[in-house]
């Protein structure tokens, strides 16, 4: 296990490397001048400023210092945003992201289980039918139009009451996070639930479950005890990836909802051509994936010692 | 499944030897022909498999069917819902208005008798009402909502100062529907007061004929007399937040989205293919090499190094942006097929018809062509399948966050992050983009699905 542990971590610092090394050939790949956003007026200033983002030593030095840069923690400061460090951006918005993110996942693990155990158990009837149309409009329809379509109903529905039940946009209270996050988690949730159906369908039919009607358990207790247990686990292990996917879906509910995270920071950054904020943030956000990820395997791998001999 | 079989005697006679000695029950199917024949009997599938040959006659037929330039804009017509065909009506050209004077006669606070002074059209709206005694002036509120007692007045669009005037004239921007015109009453410091008159207008388009000739709805030199009704420019699907028409910016949009969509998949499957089944079959070092590259671009981040490389790429003047996306997918998303097919080729080695057909001397072109490729084609066939919808999803995606095609090339994507800007008022431009990527995507995945059902080796034979 130590030694799984120890080859997995040293893979994910080589590829956090290969990460930040990719972004920094992209970034300076990028056509244009870093400081034709700046007020670069005459030649002093221009050097001034150079220097300041150390624009004017030679390539391969910016490399080594961003490298070094990284390896302190520290992703230098912003070009457009006046002596603000992009650590300081990372360190207000991330717990931002990482709440909504938290909160989409446990709704799209809650649903997806409830909602996938409910279509197996009414087979062909009513409820499945209902179910699995959701979960096919969920998979189909682009995340941006479900956020600018629920905020609609919700200004209807404000409309309607009089009064502010849940807030359309903004950030702050529980009452904030409901709808960006249950709109986050809906396509993992009808992802999840696809899987719950099949791998409950799957074990109805297995041994154990007509032994265990056979010696007389009560239905309820066959489908918590047996089907249920048995058929979570299969989703538990695309957890991983829903993890990739909700983090990079925040983009989209955090700039329709006007939510203050670290993707509505990226982008903003990138329409800004911001270059420090986008490369720390990358940076940022890839070793936050890739650490996931590791994270887990190892649990993988504690569960399931088959995999540490891959 | 039972079947009442029913025997006559004569099936009992015995069977003379030669006669049929051997039949048998269901004429043999190759792979693909079995599976073509489960395809065909998933009616979902079959719904879907129409729906994208629907989708594709419409990309190319489209804009051929529907020649209206998606750039041209139509300032008449700007976020026009889908309605009939709209007409306007000849009228003179426009001639200035003096406006009317009076002097009070009578007292109180209201503006009384608040009327039109000729009928109201999209030319000019021309307002008068009865004088009232004490009056500094008067101000002019204009809403596109009912005023009801409890209802704003819309927006101020005009004072008349000095006591006498008691008309007005709005111009502002008409457009062929019903207004709320509200007259309140101000004193000598300009202050509102509490009552009001309001008159509620409802407007028919109108033109005249040289502007008609002028704006190209009519042949230069057309009879027109007063009176005439024209149609104007036809708009099946309402036109956008610029007038352009949504109907053509739809299947141009399709040309740009599907092409990203359908292109990008193929290319990146075969990149993948061809790594994937080098990686599978050298094996060794050059597949360790060939695969821990793969790792490493599968750990990228994907949406961020799409925005990435769609920055280092850059769009130049003049430039759609299709091509940098086609690119940024392709650099990102071969490595889940190489990794597919890897497995699949490395499996399919193991298996002994394999070593069979080397034992009676087959050459490895033969062996990658002949077994082994078609043996991983289902597989890679279900993998393009279902990368297009997610290639859709991320062409909408980046043009969402405006870091898509660069206007005024329509995609779908920018048409839906166009929308949602002025979906409160006008929810069309936001449907019909959402709708299409919808209807896409769905399409795509459930011929996904149906594939992946009759492709399946394990399936094969069965009903």
């Amino acid at each position: 296990m130590l030694t799984y542990t120890l080859k997995r971590v040293l893979q994910g610092i080589v590829t956090v490397w290969f990460i930040a090394t990719a972004t920094f050939i992209a970034m300076h790949a990028v056509p244009g001048d870093p400081l034709a956003n700046q007020r670069a007026t005459n030649e002093q200033i221009r050097q001034n400023l150079e220097q300041r983002y150390g624009l004017d030593r030679p390539v391969t030095e910016q490399y080594v210092v961003f490298l070094g840069g990284i390896l302190r923690g520290d992703f230098g400061i912003s070009f457009t945003q006046e002596n603000r460090r992009v650590n300081d951006i990372i360190r207000e918005s991330f717990p931002v992201s990482a709440t909504l993110g938290i909160l989409a996942i446990v709704f799209a693990a809650f649903g997806g289980v409830l909602m996938g155990a409910l279509t197996a158990l009414f087979r062909d009837r009513v409820p499945d039918l209902v179910i699995m149309f959701l979960v096919i409009l969920g998979i189909s329809v682009p995340s941006f139009v479900v956020a600018a379509l629920s905020q609609l109903t919700l200004v209807d529905i404000n409309t309607w009451l009089g009064f502010s039940l849940l807030p359309v946009a903004g950030w702050g209270t529980l009452r904030h996070m409901i709808v960006p996050s249950m709109v986050l988690g809906l396509g993992t949730m009808a992802y999840l639930t696809r899987l719950m159906r099949s791998s409950m369908l799957e074990i109805t039919s297995a041994d154990f479950i007509r032994t265990a009607r056979a010696k007389g358990l009560p239905p309820s207790r066959i489908f918590l005890k047996h089907q249920l247990r048995n058929a979570v686990l299969p989703v538990v292990t695309v957890l991983g990836p829903a993890i990739a996917a909700i983090t990079t879906g925040g983009f989209v509910v955090e700039l329709v909802f006007a939510i203050p995270g670290l993707g509505r920071y990226f982008v903003e950054a990138v329409q800004q051509l911001d270059y420090t904020v986008i490369m720390g943030t990358t940076v940022f956000y890839g070793g936050f994936l890739v650490s996931m990820v590791i994270v887990v395997d190892l649990l993988y791998g504690w569960i399931d010692p088959r995999v540490r001999l891959e | 499944m039972s079947v009442a079989i029913r025997f006559s005697a004569a099936d009992f006679e015995p069977a003379v030897a030669g006669d049929q000695l051997q039949t048998s029950s269901r004429p043999s199917l190759s792979y693909w022909q079995d599976s073509w024949r489960r395809l065909k009997q998933n009616r979902r599938t079959v719904g879907s498999l129409w729906a994208v040959i629907a989708l594709g006659v419409l990309t190319v037929a489209g804009p051929w069917a529907w020649p209206v330039d998606p750039a041209v804009q139509d300032v008449d017509q700007i976020s026009q819902a889908p309605a009939w065909p709209s007409s306007a009506l000849i009228v003179p050209a426009y001639t200035p208005w003096a406006g009317i004077t009076a002097t009070p006669t009578r007292a109180g606070e209201v503006v009384a008798n608040l009327r039109l002074a000729e009928p109201g059209s999209t030319q000019a709206v021309r307002l008068v009402w009865e004088p009232v005694a004490g009056a500094a002036g008067y101000v002019v509120y204009r809403s596109v909502y009912d005023t009801a007692p409890d209802r704003a007045l819309g927006l101020p669009i005009g004072e008349v100062l000095g006591g006498d005037r008691v008309s007005f004239e709005d111009r502002l921007d008409l457009e062929p529907r019903g207004y709320w015109y509200s007259v309140v009453v101000v004193d000598e410091n300009r202050a509102e007061q509490e009552a009001y008159a309001v008159l509620a207008v409802d407007l028919v388009r109108t033109v005249s004929a040289e502007e008609a000739t002028l704006r190209g709805w009519v042949e230069e030199g057309a009879a027109l007399a007063l009176g005439d009704r024209i149609e104007l420019p036809y708009h099946p699907l309402g036109t956008d937040y610029l007038g352009r028409d949504m109907l053509a910016r739809l299947l141009y949009g399709a040309r740009v989205s599907l092409f990203i969509g359908v292109v990008a998949p193929l290319l990146f499957v075969l990149v993948g293919v061809v790594w994937g089944s080098a990686a599978g079959f050298m094996g060794g070092r050059i597949d360790q090499l060939l695969m821990r590259i793969a790792d490493f671009v599968i750990a990228l981040p994907f949406l961020l190094f799409m925005i990435l490389f769609k920055i280092a790429f850059g769009i130049g003047p003049g430039e759609s942006g299709v091509f940098p996306m086609l690119v940024a997918l392709v650099l990102l998303g071969w490595p889940s097929t190489a990794r597919l097919v890897r497995g699949q080729i490395l499996q399919v080695r193991q298996e002994g018809y394999i070593a069979a057909s080397q034992l009676l001397g087959a050459r490895t072109g033969y062996l990658v062509f002949r077994h082994m490729i078609p043996q991983t084609m289902g597989v890679i066939l279900v993998t393009l399948t279902f990368a297009v919808p997610s290639a859709i999803f991320t062409e909408a995606f980046l043009s969402f966050i405006g870091m898509g095609v660069a206007p005024p090339t329509p995609s779908w994507g920018s048409m839906a992050n166009e929308g949602i800007r002025t979906m409160l008022s006008h929810p069309h431009e936001l449907l019909f983009p959402a709708v299409i990527i919808s209807v896409t995507v769905l399409a795509f995945n459930l011929l996904g699905d149906g594939l992946r059902d009759a492709l399946d080796v394990r399936m094969r034979g069965r009903e």
